[in-house]
Order: structure tokens, then C-alpha cells, then sequence
């Protein structure tokens, strides 16, 4: 291969590194009117009266809307396809107020300062209500979240809003209770993990307009233009035919972006006044209304025979959906379905039950992982218990219970396991780290002790006969290709990549693929870019794209040469026949295309897959503890991945070690803490704290590339995977040093000296 | 945020002074902090044009103007040679280099921030501030007197025989600390300073003479103990108190052993 | 409010209100570079030079640079193009919103230090937040251009 397993730059890196004004806010009309959001300060509340007037009569201020002003039609957020599975039950704004932080009011105003006094003369009366603020008590508590009649769940997943439950399930396979009964051991446990925040770089942020033909225009920082349009036109309730939404390049999404977080806003401003309008989320809203993470409770039962055999797991997870029910029925799945799997070999039976659940918390959303990290967390975490209850080396229990290539993964969707290397990533991880040498933990002196950890993970490729990905490419004078796509380039460089597999299909350099996306009035349908989807799904679409482009080629290139297809060679750049006595050029081709002919040189080819072919990896990790403070440095983190073959080696070690470092935050010290009422903490970067760069050690990244027989080139994905191995394998040496378990994340140093003060106790 | 209607870089300290008699009008050092508030300002009151950004040697002493910045003092080699490197331990952390280019040693000082870091390494070098008004008071009377209109000038470090040793723990590398720890060694003997209790940092002196014979795992210890047993402590989202206090026990007893040069246990 | 100041190379003045930060002047007069991630100080992207040294431009206030040369990478594409093509051999821009933050700080290091060791690298630039790259990448960048600058002297 040429170009595809090479690490090029990036298509948009020279424009990124030199600053270029590429991003939303960067492109928005100087006379945008701007946005703002007034929220309340309270986590449940029926707004009793709300007075505008001061608020409109002050100059500059172009709008108040309030719950009478907008549509009264229930919608979801969540940027999910047909079919949608997430419950239609917010409207832009309503009488009734579920968090902290929900929208009360929407302002537009002139400037930013004038729309912030704006929101200060909004007087509003609350009917303060007693809110759900514990998701264990959720369930058929007194408070209902969503008591409105017109909620409406599209798909039946068990939801039942007067139970405050927005899905619920259960799945069973073998005969768990005999099975789990018949184990010599049953490690049975409960873990915790909070609704951390993606905390991409750039905000949510939005301009709306209307352009020559009357049609609402939405450029947005979003992962989903497709799902925006649909959205938009719930939420608004106008045609789909009305709205158009254009993705600039993005700064970073992670999952946050896959939800429909500030668009609703300035598209009902612009919808109303007919003026352009922009909202910019701060950061403070970015982290107080936004779309995290689910927060989730794993009970884990693993059954095992003594000599460290898995034969039964059971997994129940209670998810928290918070205030709406943004992608509640389908994160809460993987928590199951993505680690049960993981240990097919002797597994003889399985049972996933889930309960997710309404509260008065921000909704939760798709954070990178989606519902796979909390799930595993919890699942490695038994395992390794488990090792260490039967003293048998966690290293080998994985190698006699691991899923292995060929096998048929029951917990995941009977899908067979047509490449996997994550035997390969386990030895190599174990040789990275040194693990014979230092597990499991050495004493420095000082207080201070050395320990190594370990974690196995999977993912997905994309969601199995569910996402789409489709790919226009199109023959330009001089012979150069244009692709567009739906698939939203986030900074991932999926642009790039799907630009890689064209050239090589093309057999031409990169610099004659140009790309675009996305703009749905003209881009081809895509899901977008979220399940760890673009390069495999949208990926298998660049490639049929060009191979049947270079097959119209060549039936062009036989009519014009006289000489059957059969007999031709295309090298990328010349079209010969095989006795080398005819040829034309792919400049020729192009060029002649323009006048006098009917051939369409543009294809759009488009793709779905009935499977979602797991990409693995193990993560091993060295920390060193200071046991009189309970500080966790970590050391080193040898992260070997197979993504199958990686298309761009570089943007693949650059996601695996952005996904460690997220992890590794989410494993020690991003922290989500609510008071009695339902006020966050962590409403800044001031105090919910991202790690910097002193704070991840050195991260080391190994490929041990399977070839996955249904993606492009051998390719599976790699973009979440990457964020699940850090909890469990800093837990797991967290134990190594210190002998207490923690099951509740983050691991901070005061529960790190709490624990080893209980275990003394 | 922060509306300021004027914004005057004043002339004179006299100026500065007098503007900041009204209660509508203030000083800005960094404007780091001060951006955050929530509130109108009439005057902002700019000092950056006095002359106060320098740090001057004298005979006796090191005065440190108001409006230096938190990276000109965490770099300033002679601090350093004379103080060693606990100054800049505890500005390090501080959210970054360009925030430290930014944020004044005079606000940082005057706004007493009790989860300060320089408030806590100072108070343990015995540091005493000018005030326009009130003169040379020392850092540990300043600490405890309420806000007023006065006007923080300068800091001033008398050159004495003084080692000090700064350790703090955080939940990660740029964050506040949730304990931070400065101990000395004066001409008047061995003090700890604890800041970010979360309360105001307090010094704590060797009164019971528990190091009068020098300091040992042991004495270390038991001074450690007493530090712990006289302060106070409180529970925010970074920690409880029952941990500060754990923690003050560990970092003094650290802090104690690394004056005594036994630094291999400095965090 | 009167503002006269050297904007990337060329003298500035400008009315604008008491309470603007230098960000929002910048982003006023097109330097569309300089960004804004958080409201508290802590993300590093308003990251410019004034008199060549690296703050904080959404907390400076605005009145404080009068008479003062600010500097934005738009006034550094030289140096933008040169280092930031080492990033781009790493893929260490990924989505690139704190990449020009980023690479003014990291020119500002090239200045103060020689030949800066990875923990005054790491420690220098602890205040530049990325959430895509986990800073391995742009460690190896630096690095490598580090060396390339070493050699080219």
C-alpha cells in the first residue's frame, strides 16, 4: 500500500497550526444578534410567572422567548438515526424546569453585554419542587420527572416515565443461576462512575440564518449535521426541507457534539426574527448543561472454577439519564454488551439486566466509550479481584478466558470475531511494562511504592445495521478528485483518512483528492461521526465509491480507445491498453468529460454493515503511590491497540494517547460532585480539572494490527476504544500497592489513605 | 464577569489612593481573580505605571513591588539564592506560566486567598508588607486584619538566616492545593505555615520547644503532631478535614526532615 | 477609551470600552487565532505575547497594553508554518483549536530557554489545555524541532 498504513499530515493541520479562521465563531456574520440562555437555579421547578417586559424594552434587545413562544412538541437531543431510541421528552423551553442550569428563558440581543443585562431583568416566580437528585432512588419515586402525558418513546426499550424510568431490560443467555451456583468462586461486586464532561476545547456554538431561498441555514460545531436538520425540524416544526446545516471544522467533540446541545436556541431566534444569530456556550455552560457522560452503578457477578476458569457473568447497571433521556436506551446496552464478550472462552452463560433512570441532574449524553467504559471499568475491576482471590497472575486468567479470533461472541450479538489480536496486545503489554519483573509492586522507600495495573477493552465499529456512511467522489478537469462526505471531521482527521484510502484506490497522491463536508443540501447521508463509525463505516464507502468511479473510468477510457475494458490497465494517471499500443490520460479523460457527452464521472456509493467488528486493546500501566499522602503519580502507560490495520499510524497513535490521558483523568481526579440541591461543583476549569501535561506520565503506544476481512484494508475503528483501560488498570494498581479495591472513580489521594486506613480498621 | 465603567492607570500612588476610597471603584492587579467577579465597577484602579513591577535589593532586605508578577518572583535568581527554591515550589503549580505572567505577588497577597500558595510561602519567611497608609506591618498580622482601602505597596523580605521548605498536595499538578505546607527555619527558631486548610494559611510556632534539640524522625514528628492538634480545618470538594489534618501531619513531618537536609523525603 | 498600540509588527489605535480584554480586541481586529476556552484563566488558547512575553489575553486588560507590541501567531506565520509543520508530521494538531495557544507559548519557551529539558517543556507548558492529543505527540514535536533548530545553528 502507497498511501493508506502511511501517516501523512493532515488535510486541514497547515490551516490549524497557522490559526486560520476556520472554526464557527470564527466564520460568523459580524451582525449576528446574540444568544443567551437564562437557567435556573433550581433542579426542579414549575415556573409559575415569568415577567419579560424590562427585558424587551431595554435597547438592543431584539427578543425574550419563553415556554409560550415556542413549538409545544416533545423532541429528543440526542443525534441518533433512524430509528430513534431516545424518548421525545423535552421541548426548547417549558413552564417546568429539571436542573440546574435548564433553560428558563432564550435572549437576543445586539451584543453580548446587552443580552446579559437582558437576563438579569427576567423576573421569574418558581414553585420550587423537591427533585431526584440520587440515581439509586430514582425509580418509583414520588417525584416524576417527566409527568407530562405527551411523552413519547419512539421505540419500545422498557421505558415508563411514571417510574422515572426511561429504559429498562434484561438479557439472558445459558442457564445463569445454575451455572453461577456450580462456580468454586463468585467475586460479586458494585461500582461507580460519574457523569465526567468531555470537556472539548471549543465550546457548543451556533449561528443560524436565513438565506435567498427563505431556508433556515445552521452552521454548527457538531458532530451530526444530518440528525441537527431532523432535529431542528422537530423542535422548530418545520419541514426537514427548510433547514440546512453546514459543520466547519470542529474543535473536538468526544462524543458531546453528538447531541443537539445549543442549536435549538439561535435557530428559534433566526426562525422568529428573521435575523442571523449566534450563541457561544460558556464554559461554565458547557459543564452545567451540556451532554455528558452517563453516570452508572455495575453490579458485577463473575462465577469461575478454581483453577480461574470464567463460566458465568452477570452484569446490571442502573444508568443515569439525568433530566431527559439523551441516548439513556443505548449507552446503558454497552455496558453489557462490550465487556461481557471480552471473556467468551469458558463463558457458559450471561445475564444483562439495566434499569436507566430519570433524575434532576443534567442529561447525560455520548462521551467517548458510551456506556463500554463504564461497563468494563467495573468487569476488569472483578476479574482482577477474582485473579487475586484464586493468587492466580491477572495476566493469566485473561489469556485462559479471553475472547480469541474465531470465536462466535454470544454477549455480542452471536457476532464472530473475524480479527483479533488482543492475545498478541496482552504480550506485548505485559513485556512493555515489565509486568514479571514489577507486579505487582515494589517498595521505594520514602512512603513510597511502585505497582503496575492491567485492563483489556473493546469497542465497536460503527452500529451494525443501524449507521450509514456514504461517499460522493467526483472526476474534475485535469483529472483531480473531489470527495464529499457526511462524516464530521472533529479534528480526528477522518477527512484525511478517507481522502488515504480514495488516493489508494485511485492509485493517485493525496494532494489530488480534495475534500468537503458537510453541508447536508449537498453532502451524501451519514449518520455522522460518533460509534467509532467514519473510518470503517464511512471508510468501506470511500472505497466502493472509487472502485466503481475507476470502473466508469475505464469504460469511458474503452469507448475512447476502441479497446475492450478487459484490456486495459489504469495506473493512476494513464489508462493503457495491455500490448501498450493505446493509451489516454486520466487529465484527457477529465478533460474531454466536459463537453459532449452524457458519462457521469461521480459516484456516490454508501455502506451499513451487519456487523460491528470489535477493535481491542490492552492497557498496562506502572504508578507509583505515596502512602502517607495517598498521591497516585502515574509512571508509565503502555497501551498496545488493535484497530486492525491502521490507515493513518500517527492520527491512530495520537487518538490512543489523547484516549489514555481522558481516561487517566476520569480514573484519578475529574470529579463530578453535586450539593443537596442539586448545584455542580465543577463549573469551570478552575475546579473541574482536566489533566495537563504533568499529569499522565509517559504514555506509550504499540500497534498489534488484526485484518478485519470486512473493513477497508483490514481497518476497524479506533476512536473510543482507546478511553477504557485506564480506570480499571490504575484501580488494579491502586490494589497492587495499597490492598484495597476502589470501586467508585475518581480515585483521589484522600480515598486512596481513606481505604488503607479501613483496611488497617 | 466584571463591568468597569473607567479604567484609569494612575500617576501617582496618591492617586491610586484616593480613588480607591470609593467602594464602587478598585484596584486590579492581574485581573486574573477580579474578571471572575460578578459586579460593576466604576473606576478600575491600574497601578502598573509606578514602578512597581521590580524587586530591589537592599542591605537587609528584598522589597518586592505589588505589581510584580507570580513568574518574575517564581524566576528571580537572587530570591532564589538567598531563600532556595520555595518561593518558586509554590508559585510553580500556579495554572501556567502565562497565567503567572499575569497574576500580581501584591494581589495574590492582599486578596489573602486562603487557598493561597505565595500567601503560605511567604508567611514563612517571615514577610512584611507596606501599606500606603498604615506603613511596614508583618505578613502575619496582615493576614488576620479584615479588608479595608489601604493599599498594598510592597512585600518585604528581610535578609536573615532562613531556610524554608515548601510542599503541598494536590489532586492534580495545576490544581489548588488542598493542603499546602511552607516550615522555616529562623533566627527565632522553626515555624510551619499551613495554607489552604481551606482557611487562611496560619503559622505555627515551635512554642513547647519540641525541636529545641534539633530535628530528628522523631521530634519531626511530634512537631508535626502539635501543628496538626493546634489548627483548624475544614471540609470543601477537595478534601475533608479529617484528611487536611492527615495530610498536615505528613507534609510538616516532611517538610521538617528536608530543612534538616534529609531531602529525600521532600514530596 | 483610546487604545494605541503594535499589533504583529503595526501600529494600532482603536476606541474601545473600559472593561475589554485584550481577547475580544484581538478577535475584534481579525487576529481570529486567538481563542477563548474557559472564563477562569485556566486553558492557555488566548495565549499571545505582549512585549514578547506569554499572558493570558483573555485577563489582561485591555488599557494595560496601550503603548505596548502585542503579538499573535497571525503576526508569526513564519514561525507558525515551521513548527507547526513538525505537529503536523506528529498529527498533533488534531482538531487544532488550542494549537495557536499552544504554539505562541511554545515560541515564548524557544526564547527563555536554550535547550529545555522535558521537564521544563512539560512544565512550561502546563497551562496549554488539550483534550484531543494528550500532549505525547506534541512533545515529540517539540522535541523534533527542537533538534532541527539545534542543528540549523
Amino acid at each position: 500500500m502507497r498511501i493508506v498504513n502511511t501517516s501523512v499530515r493532515k488535510k486541514d493541520a497547515m490551516a490549524l497550526v497557522t490559526g486560520q479562521p476556520v472554526y464557527t465563531d470564527d466564520i460568523a456574520p459580524k451582525n449576528c444578534l446574540i444568544v443567551k440562555v437564562l437557567r435556573s437555579p433550581h433542579a426542579h421547578a414549575i415556573i409559575k410567572e415569568i415577567k419579560t417586559s424590562d427585558a424587551k424594552n431595554l435597547y438592543g434587545v431584539e427578543c425574550v422567548l419563553t415556554y409560550n413562544d415556542v413549538p409545544q412538541k416533545r423532541f429528543t437531543m440526542a443525534g441518533q438515526t433512524y430509528p430513534e431510541f431516545s424518548p421525545y421528552d423535552r421541548y426548547i423551553l417549558e413552564d417546568r424546569v429539571r436542573f440546574v442550569g435548564d433553560a428558563v428563558a432564550v435572549v437576543a440581543a445586539k451584543d453580548e453585554k446587552t443580552a446579559e443585562k437582558a437576563l438579569k431583568l427576567i423576573k421569574v416566580e418558581y414553585e420550587v419542587l423537591k427533585p431526584v437528585l440520587d440515581f439509586r432512588t430514582a425509580k418509583d419515586n414520588q417525584t416524576i420527572v417527566h409527568p407530562e402525558e405527551d411523552w413519547k418513546a419512539l421505540v419500545e426499550v422498557g421505558g415508563d416515565r411514571k417510574r422515572n424510568l426511561c429504559a429498562s431490560g434484561v438479557e439472558t443467555n445459558g442457564d445463569l443461576d445454575s451455572i453461577m451456583s456450580n462456580c468454586d468462586v463468585i467475586v460479586s461486586e458494585t461500582y461507580h462512575t460519574k457523569a465526567v464532561q468531555q470537556s472539548m476545547m471549543e465550546t457548543f456554538r451556533t449561528f443560524t440564518y436565513y438565506d435567498t431561498y427563505g431556508r433556515l441555514n445552521i452552521v454548527s460545531s457538531t458532530q451530526v449535521p444530518f440528525h441537527v436538520r431532523r432535529i431542528l425540524s422537530n423542535a422548530l416544526d418545520i419541514p426537514k426541507s427548510q433547514i440546512r446545516v453546514l459543520k466547519p471544522r470542529i474543535g473536538g467533540g468526544f462524543g458531546a457534539k453528538q447531541t443537539v446541545v445549543s442549536e435549538v436556541y439561535p435557530a428559534i431566534v433566526t426562525m422568529l426574527t428573521k435575523k442571523p444569530a449566534k450563541i457561544v456556550y460558556t464554559r461554565e455552560e458547557s459543564l452545567i448543561a451540556s451532554s455528558p457522560r452517563h453516570e452508572m452503578e455495575v453490579k458485577v457477578r463473575i462465577g469461575a472454577d478454581c483453577s480461574g476458569k470464567i463460566k458465568a457473568i452477570e452484569i446490571n447497571t442502573l444508568s443515569n439519564t439525568g433530566a431527559f433521556g439523551e441516548h439513556g436506551p443505548t449507552t446503558v446496552g454497552l455496558s453489557g454488551h462490550k465487556s461481557i464478550p471480552l471473556y467468551t472462552a469458558n463463558c457458559e452463560a450471561f445475564r444483562f439486566s439495566y434499569d436507566v433512570v430519570y433524575t434532576n441532574h443534567m442529561s447525560a449524553g455520548a462521551y467517548r466509550g458510551y456506556g463500554a467504559t463504564q461497563g468494563q471499568f467495573a468487569l476488569e475491576s472483578a476479574v482482577n479481584q477474582l485473579a487475586s482471590r484464586l493468587n492466580i497472575d491477572p495476566v493469566k486468567i485473561r489469556e485462559m478466558n479471553m475472547v480469541r479470533q474465531g470465536m462466535i461472541m454470544p454477549a455480542y450479538y452471536n457476532e464472530p470475531n473475524n480479527s483479533c489480536t488482543l492475545d498478541k496486545c496482552l504480550e506485548t503489554a505485559k513485556k512493555n511494562i515489565g509486568w514479571d519483573e514489577k507486579y505487582p509492586c515494589r517498595d521505594m522507600g520514602n512512603g513510597k511504592v511502585r505497582s503496575v495495573g492491567i485492563a483489556m477493552s473493546m469497542q465497536g465499529s460503527g452500529i451494525s445495521n443501524v449507521d450509514k456512511g456514504s461517499v460522493t467522489i467526483k472526476l474534475n478537469d485535469d483529472g483531480f478528485y473531489s470527495m464529499n462526505i457526511g462524516a464530521t471531521d472533529m479534528g480526528t482527521g477522518c477527512d484525511t483518512v478517507l481522502a488515504q484510502m480514495v488516493a489508494e484506490t485511485m492509485e493517485c497522491d493525496l494532494d489530488n483528492v480534495v475534500v468537503y463536508g458537510v453541508d447536508t443540501d449537498t453532502s451524501p447521508y451519514d449518520t455522522g461521526s460518533y460509534a467509532s463509525s467514519t473510518t470503517y463505516i464511512t471508510g468501506t464507502a470511500a472505497v466502493h465509491a472509487s472502485n466503481e468511479l475507476k470502473q466508469r473510468i475505464l469504460d469511458v477510457a474503452s469507448t475512447k480507445l476502441n479497446v475492450p475494458e478487459s484490456d486495459l490497465v489504469f495506473d493512476g494517471k494513464v489508462i493503457r491498453s495491455i500490448d501498450n499500443k493505446k493509451e489516454i490520460t486520466l487529465k484527457d479523460i477529465a478533460n474531454e468529460d466536459m463537453c459532449g457527452n452524457n458519462a457521469v464521472l461521480e459516484v456516490t456509493s454508501s455502506n451499513f454493515s451487519p456487523v460491528s467488528p470489535p477493535p481491542f486493546m490492552v492497557g498496562a500501566v506502572e504508578i507509583e503511590v505515596d502512602k502517607e499522602t495517598g498521591h497516585v503519580e502515574v509512571i508509565n502507560y503502555e497501551a498496545v491497540v488493535d484497530c486492525g490495520t491502521t490507515i493513518n499510524p500517527n492520527l491512530a497513535r495520537v487518538q490512543t494517547e489523547g484516549g489514555i490521558v481522558q481516561g487517566i483523568g476520569m480514573a484519578l481526579f475529574e470529579d463530578i460532585i453535586y450539593d443537596n440541591k442539586g448545584n455542580l461543583f465543577g463549573t469551570s476549569f478552575m475546579q473541574y480539572k482536566i489533566p495537563s501535561r504533568l499529569d499522565m506520565g509517559k504514555v506509550n503506544v504499540s500497534f498489534e494490527s488484526s485484518y478485519e476481512p470486512t473493513g477497508p484494508f483490514g481497518a476497524k475503528s479506533i476512536g473510543e476504544v482507546v478511553i477504557n483501560t485506564p480506570a480499571p488498570a490504575i484501580a488494579h494498581a491502586v490494589y497492587n500497592a495499597t490492598g484495597v479495591w476502589h470501586r467508585e472513580l475518581p480515585i483521589t489521594p484522600e480515598k486512596v489513605i481513606r481505604g488503607m486506613i479501613d483496611l488497617e480498621n | 464577569m466584571i463591568s468597569i465603567e473607567e479604567y484609569k492607570i494612575v500617576e501617582s500612588l496618591e492617586e491610586a489612593y484616593k480613588l480607591n476610597q470609593s467602594r464602587s471603584n478598585q484596584i486590579i492587579g492581574g485581573m486574573c481573580w477580579v474578571k471572575m467577579q460578578n459586579k460593576s465597577v466604576h473606576t478600575a484602579i491600574d497601578m502598573s505605571n509606578l514602578g512597581l513591577d521590580t524587586i530591589e535589593e537592599f542591605d537587609d532586605c528584598f522589597k518586592i513591588g505589588a505589581m510584580t508578577t507570580l513568574r518574575a518572583l517564581e524566576t528571580n535568581e537572587r530570591i532564589m539564592e538567598f531563600f532556595g527554591n520555595g518561593i518558586s515550589e509554590s508559585l510553580c503549580h500556579i495554572v501556567g506560566v502565562q497565567f503567572r505572567n499575569c497574576a500580581t505577588v501584591g494581589a495574590s497577597v492582599f486578596m489573602r486567598f486562603p487557598f493561597s500558595d505565595v500567601v503560605t510561602a511567604l508567611l514563612a519567611l517571615d514577610a512584611q508588607v507596606q501599606l500606603h497608609q498604615k506603613g511596614i506591618v508583618s505578613l502575619e498580622d496582615f493576614a488576620k486584619m479584615p479588608f479595608d482601602r489601604d493599599i498594598l505597596t510592597h512585600i518585604i523580605l528581610k535578609k536573615q538566616n532562613i531556610k524554608m521548605k515548601y510542599l503541598s498536595l494536590r489532586n492534580s499538578y495545576t490544581d489548588f492545593p488542598v493542603l499546602a505546607v511552607a516550615v522555616s527555619q529562623t533566627e527565632n527558631g522553626v515555624q510551619a505555615c499551613v495554607g489552604a486548610r481551606p482557611q487562611r494559611a496560619e503559622l505555627v510556632k515551635d512554642q513547647g520547644n519540641i525541636l529545641a534539640n534539633g530535628i530528628t524522625k522523631e521530634t519531626a514528628k511530634e512537631f508535626a503532631e502539635f501543628a496538626a492538634n493546634a489548627l483548624s480545618f475544614g471540609t470543601n470538594p477537595r478534601g475533608s478535614a479529617e484528611y487536611r489534618k492527615h495530610l498536615c501531619k505528613v507534609l510538616v513531618c516532611r517538610g521538617l526532615l528536608a530543612l534538616n537536609g534529609d531531602d529525600e523525603n521532600e514530596n | 477609551m483610546r487604545i494605541k498600540m503594535n499589533l504583529n509588527g503595526k501600529p494600532l489605535e482603536s476606541d474601545a470600552s473600559a472593561d475589554m480584554v485584550l481577547l475580544d480586541f484581538l478577535r475584534e481586529h481579525e487576529c481570529y487565532s486567538v481563542k477563548r476556552g474557559c472564563e477562569t484563566s485556566n486553558c492557555g488558547l488566548c495565549t499571545v505575547l505582549v512585549d514578547d512575553k506569554p499572558i493570558l489575553s483573555c485577563s489582561y486588560p485591555l488599557a494595560r497594553a496601550n503603548g505596548k507590541s502585542v503579538t499573535t501567531l497571525e503576526g508569526l506565520q513564519d514561525e507558525a508554518k515551521e513548527f507547526g509543520g513538525f505537529m503536523a508530521d506528529e498529527g498533533a494538531e488534531q482538531c487544532g483549536f488550542c494549537s495557536p495557544g499552544f504554539i505562541m507559548n511554545v515560541l515564548a519557551m524557544v526564547n527563555e530557554f536554550e535547550n529545555p529539558t522535558d521537564s521544563e517543556i512539560l512544565n512550561f507548558l502546563s497551562g496549554n489545555m488539550c483534550r484531543c492529543t494528550g500532549y505525547e505527540g506534541q512533545l515529540r514535536a517539540i522535541k523534533k524541532y527542537l533538534a532541527f533548530k539545534g542543528a540549523e545553528k
